[in-house]
């Protein structure tokens, strides 16, 4: 079927034979005629001839080099999922010769444009590696590069390839530390584990020691018997100790992957703390763990093993959840047996009680192996804890007449050592556990009587003797375990009591002598030397006594767990408390730290693949000044996550690595604005009051043309009615001009004077705000809203980006096919913080399509608190016309001192520019504001070509066209000049033209949709005629009023 | 990492095996099949194993073992929660995980594994991407295929993959747009012979069902968040805003999933709906026993207690049952010697009873523990810990979304000792 033309055949043969793959039976016969088909066309069909080759390409060495041409094509293709699956499969295909070909491929993906493929290559690092160990430096040198790399997809495989390399090569760590532990949060949790346990291996080397001394660590374990964990507290309070800021942040930013739901990443960051943490802080991990407990019973299984060992250690951290470890009748016996473990260790004076109480219930357990450990944890909880050995000892006599022997036989053994602990009179127990002797059939438990029989054979005297000549009788049936311990006895026995004994341990003797256990007569014929009197061995003989009825040393009854602490936790050593091949030790602290300032990098450098445009002189700059690294760097100072981002719906962690992203899609704002910078510098001195940068930044071009155009304004200042601000500041014009419409109905109460000074003030907080703004219109202009397009899609798409941050890139960068257009920012004042009784609001207009409702004009309102005490629950009350249609913002909850906060709304202008009259509340107060909307924010841009704009002009005549022949500043005249004059005022679209003296705008009003259409034709000697076609004729010469005065002004 | 995954039945029969590096002979599980012979139970299988080279760790999911062999150094619970991993996936995918359905489609079985692990290293796990390269089977697919020569094999990178959203797919549509949210919450407690509650404590899910179009971004806030001791969430939810604010903001994963779960402080009493009489013997002399158990509502804040179902792990010795049950129906299984006891519906006015007799082996020991009495039970529209979702909003999105919630409680391991 394989030969077949048909690809439904050869695919159907296909599954067949991964059929057989999947069942382990050899298809490697096939081999010639599925390599065949590695180039097919069908997808499913490549893979399946993927599986294929993967699985028999060892074997079949030579035909395997078949396919190898087809995968070399395929890592040149242009799709990013062709070259990942190819290098993937190539790497998975193990015949050495092709070493030299995959290394090739690697080095060659480790710079590929697309994370995915990077990632893919650092997956195909570990294969070769596996492959080939002599490639060792080679592949050291991308994983160096790839460790560099900022994508979250690419680190968790890094990491992993490096752990598998060369995990000893910690000098390569170093200057990326604290991008992996900013990193963490978005990784994916696979990864999350990976660069955890590296990272704790890490701190290990290169952080002193948080535990203040360092013989702390032992000293716990020492004392770990008396359990006062108060001695502890008191060695803690030390000296002070000082933590680096790097261990610091490594703890910090690893806490919320505490609440990951994937359990790997819990228990990982849980030994972490365990390892890391200053002993006060391990104790959040606590919560975490023990809700692990609900998990699957494998999970649970693992996670016990690990609470157990900190539970010896630290009591106090699991003992508020004491009943979290209460055993379930219907759970597994591992489990049952950890849960009793941890158990026992959480054992104190306080809460014994509560304790055997349970374990009575445990005890009557159908699962005789569990209720066996029982008892023998009821045996560690006397020897720990004095005050309940008696209770302790009596409950486990009375288990002696249970009816199982298993358990029986289990307490005669516990109570065996029990008494060696405390060796005095408890010679009625010892006379009850002979009384028990014969019904008790189980060796082990056989052999522990007849040892204490033996040990305290003087303190009973009458019954010793009775039970030895008992088991005279049974000698030969016992097994070997009770016969050693009975030649213990009667040898012990004789020396004490020779006059009744000698016979018995004279026969005793003779049948062991003939013993089929070469142990038993090996032990019998030393003890007959031993004891009985002879030529041969007299020296040894005086001794016999103090041999044999020495004082024995009480055993120590100890967890199971009690050394596994030697293994980092959660590693697979700890679970099966062996070294496992590939364990890495975890060093212990150095005494003084190695130089930190290896870890430093010196600025946050934007990766130079995507960004080479950008001139290193204007980043340290430009990076300080963006809005999310102000917000990140307000969150390491504070640590206290203040989001006063939460309008731009993208969480601060999100943020925090996506500076770069931001930054990187932005970068045309950058080439734009950070020459405004520069000259917003520049300019301070000469005029404090500019209210956006964007005029700055004509100001600052033109300060040449200046005088010139200064003769201009003047000639002109009369119909401005503002001339002498005019003259000084180009920008305090634009803002009159608004003003200026706005004092028809607007309530007058703010002096310009004031206004201006807060503008002053507040400067800096609204240039970061405004850059912001202009990013996100950058990102938006990619599609140029055809008001007919769902805006929701323009909206998710910028989200997207700013939510994917680092991983989506180079995919940003594809974006930015878009016209450099600028968006001109003003900010008007809503409410001043004298009549706001504190609360300050401004407002701009973003110029984005409108999230709410087609129909609305975006608004943006920051909301300024100057008062000295934090406001609360900031909404929106009533409004006027009471038809007003405005969609509010989330009311904000509390907004701190000094805090600023900006929230967008939306409101419908109908195409007017009355101004929407609504009351901003407080908790208690009310203001009445009012927005009062400039005529060119009422569209919106909408794109077309020249002959479309044409035909639309055409329909628009007569009555519907405004038009007046303008006077324009000389400065104004070249295209660029004028279309940004002419965008700064209205929201439109321009429509590329080849005409020279010819310049189209088009754009639709938000609430109608009705298309504006402005035509500027220039003339000669700094005059044009403007020119505005649209349904809404009041409009059209509102904004022929607008335009006219920028474009003479500027 | 992981080197291989071997499938095992119930039985000990190997049916699936698949390697990501150099293949492994199954002969490795013979060192498994050892220790689960030893075991006894399946559940007593000890999650990992040690042979000479290998290490094995396994899970038990659905009567099957699956069962992982790694030869270096890893963190257990990484394998583990990767079986879990592609255990939940072949739910996902087929419906149930299951011997019968992975031999049936064991080539996109095969194909999800190639896709899940690269290398010993997870590669995709969130359905949402893999359904976006390998389409779960269905009839209606399997039928265009064979006519049209089509594949399940998506060709381009699922757009999750790259993302930082890679548990939602771009390009979703919905007619209808709806979010469903049900909160479930499960009583664990442990009530001794008195009726006296030993432990309780509350555990609750958020599992949501939500069909929205384009890249919704939800914020679910609730009446009482503070009632919430401790959380663990769906890695789309925004764990700052968790922090600060107590509401949960995320962009949804597409279809079905648990958005969170949590754990309601154990300070909290911990209301028990019902309780239990109960009387169990076995006489002292002669073979038999009798069971005596009544149930009755406690404090079940005025709903109903639905789907009421006793289990009775009976003592291996006991050898059959006589009894009779004033509602519902009781079935004695010989094998696993269990009373299941449906009840159904608990009708305060009368109160359902079991009672009868319990013959044991003849020769064999009385029991010495009375065996515990499991329940299980449902009551609708009520989270036992007052937990209330106070709204949810939605913002990227400009249609209204049809919103619901909905409370159970449920008793989760709620045992009553005799």
């Amino acid at each position: 079927m394989l030969e077949s033309n048909k690809e439904s055949l050869k695919l159907e043969a296909m599954k067949r034979i991964v059929q057989l793959i999947s069942k382990g039976k050899n298809a490697s016969d096939l081999f010639p005629a599925v390599v065949k088909n590695v180039a097919s066309k069908n997808i499913e069909l490549k893979k399946l001839v993927y599986v294929y080759l993967v699985r028999y390409a060892e074997e079949q060495q030579d035909l395997a080099l078949l396919s190898i041409s087809t995968f070399q094509r395929a890592l040149k293709d242009p799709n990013q999922f062709i070259r990942a699956s190819a290098l993937r499969v190539l790497s998975s295909i193990r015949v050495p010769i092709i070493v030299p070909i995959m290394m090739l491929a690697i080095k060659e993906a480790a710079s590929d444009l697309s994370p995915y493929v990077r990632k893919t290559s650092a997956h195909a690092i570990q294969k070769l590696y596996s492959l080939d160990a002599d490639q060792k430096e080679q592949l050291i040198e991308v994983i160096e590069k790839l460790l560099k790399d900022k994508s979250t997809l690419v680190a968790g495989s890094v990491v992993m390839a490096f752990e598998e390399v060369c995990p000893d090569r910690i000098d390569l760590i170093h200057r990326n530390y604290r991008k992996l532990c900013n990193l963490l949060v978005d990784v994916e949790e696979w990864g999350q584990v990976v660069i955890i346990n590296m990272l704790t291996r890490y701190a290990r080397t290169q952080f002193t020691s948080p535990w203040k001394e360092d013989g702390i660590f032992d000293e716990n374990e020492k004392a770990f018997y008396d359990s006062d964990s108060e001695e502890k507290q008191g060695q803690r309070e030390a000296k002070p100790y000082i933590m680096d800021p790097d261990h610091r942040l490594l703890l910090r930013n690893t806490k919320p992957l505490l609440q990951s739901r994937n359990t790997a990443v819990v228990m990982a960051v849980a030994q972490l703390y365990w390892h890391l943490a200053p002993k006060h802080e391990v104790s959040i991990v606590t919560k975490s763990l023990v809700r692990l407990l609900r998990s699957h019973r494998e999970v649970q299984y693992v996670v016990l093993q690990n609470i157990a060992t900190m539970s010896i250690q630290r009591k106090g951290m699991f003992e508020p959840y004491m009943k979290s470890f209460y055993v379930r009748s219907t759970d597994a016996t591992h489990i049952k047996t950890l849960k009793l473990e941890i158990l026992t260790n959480l054992a104190n004076e306080a809460n014994i009680s509560t304790i055997l109480r349970e374990f009575q219930t445990y005890v009557k357990s159908q699962d005789k192996a569990f209720a066996a450990a029982t008892i023998q944890a009821i045996g560690r909880c006397a020897t720990n804890i004095s005050e309940v050995t008696d209770t302790c000892l009596n409950g486990l006599v009375l288990l002696l007449s249970n009816r199982d022997e298993t358990v029986v036989a289990e307490s005669v053994v516990v109570i065996k050592k029990l008494l060696q602990t405390q060796p005095t009179q408890h010679s009625d127990i010892i006379k009850h556990m002979a009384k028990l002797f014969d019904n008790i059939t189980v060796p082990m438990a056989r052999a522990s009587i007849l040892w204490l029989m033996g040990e305290y054979c003087e303190r009973v005297p009458k019954i010793a003797p009775d039970v030895l000549r008992k088991m005279a009788k049974t000698f030969t049936a016992e097994e070997d375990i009770v016969k050693l311990q009975t030649v213990n006895l009667a040898a012990k026995l004789y020396l004490t009591n020779s006059k009744q004994t000698k016979l018995l341990t004279q026969y005793i003797l003779n049948l062991g002598k003939y013993d089929q256990n070469y142990d038993i007569r090996d032990r019998t014929r030393f003890i007959r030397q031993l004891i009985v009197p002879s030529e041969k061995s007299g020296a040894l003989n005086k001794y016999a006594r103090r041999i044999l009825l020495a004082s024995k040393p009480a055993p120590v009854l100890e967890s199971a767990f009690k050394d596994r602490d030697r293994f980092q936790l959660g590693t697979l050593s700890h679970s099966l408390n062996i070294k496992t091949t590939g364990y890495q030790e975890l060093s212990d602290w150095p005494a003084v730290a190695p130089d930190p300032s290896v870890r430093n990098v010196e600025v946050i450098e934007p990766v130079q693949e995507w960004a080479p445009s950008l001139g290193k002189a204007k980043k340290p700059k430009s990076d300080d000044k963006f809005y999310s690294d102000d917000e990140e760097k307000d969150e390491e100072g504070s640590g206290s996550g203040s989001e006063d981002s939460s309008s731009s719906s993208s969480s601060g962690s999100s943020e925090e690595s996506g500076s770069e992203s931001e930054e990187e899609s932005s970068r045309d704002l950058e080439k734009t604005s950070s020459d405004s910078e520069k000259s917003s510098s520049g300019s301070e001195a000469s005029s404090s009051e500019s209210e956006s940068q964007q005029k700055e930044k004509k100001r600052a071009k033109k300060v040449t043309p200046r005088k010139s155009k200064q003769t201009a304004a003047d000639s002109g200042s009369d119909e401005n009615g503002n001339g002498p601000l005019g003259k000084t500041s180009s920008s305090s014009a634009e803002s009159s001009s608004s003003e200026e419409s706005d004092s028809s109905e607007d309530s007058d109460s703010d002096s310009p004077a004031p206004q201006k000074k807060t503008v002053g003030k507040t400067k800096p907080k609204v240039e970061v705000k405004s850059k912001k703004e202009v990013s996100l219109l950058d990102l938006d202009d990619f599609s140029p809203a055809p008001p007919s397009a769902p805006k929701s899609s323009v909206f998710s798409s910028s989200l997207l980006s700013d939510l994917e941050g680092l991983s989506l890139s180079n995919v940003s960068s594809a974006m930015q096919v878009t016209t450099s257009s600028f968006g001109p920012v003003k900010t008007y004042e809503l409410l001043h913080h004298m009549t706001g009784k504190g609360l300050s609001a401004k407002y701009h207009f973003p110029r984005q399509p409108c999230l709410y409702q087609p129909s609305m004009v975006a608004v943006q309102v920051i909301l300024t608190n100057s008062s000295d005490h934090s406001l609360e629950e900031i909404h929106i009350g009533d409004r006027s016309p009471a038809s007003l249609n405005v969609h509010c913002f989330n009311t904000v909850e509390r907004l701190e001192p000094g805090a600023s906060v900006s929230v967008s709304m939306g409101i419908d202008f109908s195409d007017s520019t009355q101004a929407a009259n609504f009351q901003l509340c407080t908790k208690e107060d009310q203001f009445s504001v009012s927005i009062q909307p400039a005529v060119g924010e009422l569209v919106m841009p909408s794109t077309m070509k020249e002959p479309d704009f044409c035909s639309e002009q055409r329909k628009l005549m007569g009555m519907n066209e405004t038009s007046a022949t303008i006077a324009m500043a000389t400065a104004n005249t070249s295209k660029q000049n004028i279309s940004k004059q002419v965008l700064s005022v209205a929201n439109v679209g321009v429509v590329s033209s080849d005409q020279n003296n010819l310049q189209r705008f088009a754009g639709r009003t938000v609430s109608s949709g009705a298309l504006v259409l402005v035509t500027l034709e220039l003339r000669e000697s700094s005059t044009a005629l403007l020119t505005i076609n649209t349904e809404k004729t009041v409009m059209a010469s509102m904004l022929l009023r607008d335009l006219k005065q920028a474009l003479y002004q500027a | 990492m992981i080197n291989s995954l071997f499938l095992i039945s119930h039985s000990g029969d190997i049916f699936l095996e698949k390697h990501w590096k150099s293949v492994i002979s199954r002969s490795v599980c013979d060192y498994f099949l050892e220790a689960k012979e030893k075991a006894g139970d399946p559940e007593n299988v000890a999650p990992v194993l040690q042979t000479p080279h290998h290490y094995l760790i396994s899970i038990y999911r659905g009567k099957l073992f699956f069962l992982s062999v790694t030869q270096t150094e890893v963190p257990p619970l990484f394998v583990i929660e990767f079986l879990h991993r592609v255990a939940d996936t072949f739910q996902d995918y087929f419906g149930d995980c299951s011997e019968v359905l992975i031999k049936e489609n064991t080539v996109t079985v095969y194909e999800l594994l190639e896709e899940m692990l690269d290398n010993g290293f997870p590669l995709a796990t969130e359905s949402n991407v893999l359904k976006e390269m390998i389409r779960p089977p269905t009839i209606l697919r399997s039928v265009v295929n064979t006519l049209t020569g089509g594949s399940n094999v998506g060709g381009t990178l699922p757009t999750g993959q790259l993302s930082n959203v890679p548990w939602r797919r771009a390009g979703v549509k919905y007619t209808n747009n709806e979010a469903y949210f049900d909160v479930i919450e499960e009583i664990d407690a442990i009530l001794d012979k008195s009726g006296t509650t030993v432990f309780a404590e509350i555990q609750g899910v958020i599992e949501a069902c939500v069909k929205l179009t384009g890249m919704p971004d939800l914020t679910l806030s609730f009446m009482n968040p503070r009632l919430l001791d401790d959380v663990s969430f769906h890695p789309c939810v925004r764990f700052k805003r968790w922090e600060s604010e107590h509401v949960l903001s995320f962009i949804p994963p597409d279809g079905n999933f648990r958005l969170m779960s949590y754990h309601v402080s154990s300070q909290n009493l911990v209301a028990i709906p019902v309780y239990v009489k109960q009387n169990i013997s076995f006489l002292e002399t002669g073979s038999c026993g009798r069971l005596d158990i009544t149930i009755g509502p406690k404090q079940t804040m005025g709903k109903t207690v639905e789907s009421l179902m006793v289990t009775i792990p009976m003592p291996k010795s006991v050898l059959s049952v006589n009894l009779t049950a004033t509602q519902g129906t009781y079935t004695f299984d010989l094998t696993t010697k269990v009373v299941l006891w449906d009840v159904g519906k608990l009708n305060p006015q009368k109160l359902p009873n079991l009672r009868g007799s319990i013959s044991i082996q003849t020769g064999a020991p009385k029991p010495e523990e009375n065996p515990s009495i499991n329940i299980d039970m449902k009551l609708q529209q009520l989270a036992i810990s007052g937990l209330k979702v106070s709204r949810l909003d939605m913002y990227g999105e400009k249609y209204k979304p049809f919103k619901g919630v909905k409370y159970v409680t449920k008793a989760g391991k709620f045992q009553v000792r005799t």
